[in-house]
């Protein structure tokens, strides 16, 4: 029960946050993007403001356990793979291409129109076929 | 206009306290990709009411903060439907090979200094800047 009450929590100050900072607008997003164009900054402001309390959390995780029991995520892997880099080159198309990532796209469905919405089943339909895609990108480096 | 940074400063720090209360309570990463992803391709069955809460929180506190204060904020959305289903099927299936987006590789990636989130948000701001480079200012079509 704690951990859906935490989660509901963290889901809601993660929309609100989205919603305020601006990052559910897609002008704001390409316009950080747009480096040619008319440059926006206020993404830097939110991802350096975001990036505050999440140092804070990763060094409160020394020595602790997580509040509502498990444990905190292993150290990360240090290996640049191909599905790393891959995966981020289709995604950073996919966002320059329409301003939007996984987190505002959910933050706005209920303000976003037809359009967040298409945008968010076309997203879904795509994370559905994805495993697939992965597969064979593993397959492909293992046989490499 | 002068206050965007402000309201960019002040929900980032929102979006940070998200990552800090989903590490610190329930010891997970906040990535928005993994947790609605997860649910779609099964792999997140075990803890799938958490992340059912989660998007839930994620998609109605907006909607409840429009309904009482009577605006909902500007999206500048695009009319152009193929351009939506493009760029969904795209961010869909990226994050997805990749592990991660904007949050799980950007803001809790980075902020403990992951290699592999370092890296991801460089390639993918990178491939957002050469889209708008070629697509906005070079062929002038989005």
């Amino acid at each position: 029960m704690l951990r859906i009450l935490l989660a509901l929590c963290a889901g809601g100050l993660f929309g609100t946050g989205l919603m305020l900072s601006g990052m559910t607008d897609t002008a704001k997003v390409q316009g950080w993007l747009d480096i040619f164009g008319n440059w926006d900054p206020t993404l830097a402001f939110v991802m350096g403001g975001a990036l505050i309390p999440m140092t804070v959390a990763w060094r409160l995780t020394a020595g602790r356990r997580p509040t509502a029991g498990g444990s905190f995520p292993a150290a990360p892997h240090k290996e640049l793979d191909r599905r790393l880099i891959l995966g981020s080159v289709l995604f950073g198309a996919g966002w320059g291409l329409a301003g939007l990532c996984p987190g505002p796209a959910m933050a706005s469905l209920s303000y976003n129109g037809w359009q967040g919405l298409v945008f968010f089943a076309a997203m879904a339909c795509g994370m559905m076929a994805a495993p697939w895609f992965s597969r064979h990108l593993d397959r492909a480096a293992a046989n490499a | 206009m002068e206050a965007d940074w402000i309201w960019g400063l002040g929900g980032g720090l929102l979006i940070g306290l998200a990552g800090a209360v989903f590490l610190l309570g329930n010891g997970r990463i906040m990535g928005a990709s993994g947790i609605l992803g997860g649910l779609l391709d099964g792999s997140g069955r075990s803890n799938a009411a958490e992340r059912i809460t989660f998007i839930g929180g994620v998609v109605l506190v907006p909607l409840l903060i429009a309904f009482s204060t009577g605006h909902a904020p500007e999206t500048h959305v695009t009319n152009n439907a193929a351009v939506q289903i493009g760029a969904g099927l795209l961010v869909g299936i990226g994050t997805r090979i990749a592990n991660g987006c904007t949050s799980g590789h950007g803001v809790c990636g980075i902020s403990r200094l992951s290699l592999r989130g370092i890296a991801a948000t460089g390639v993918f701001m990178l491939a957002g800047i050469l889209t708008l480079a070629v697509l906005r200012q070079l062929m002038g079509v989005i």
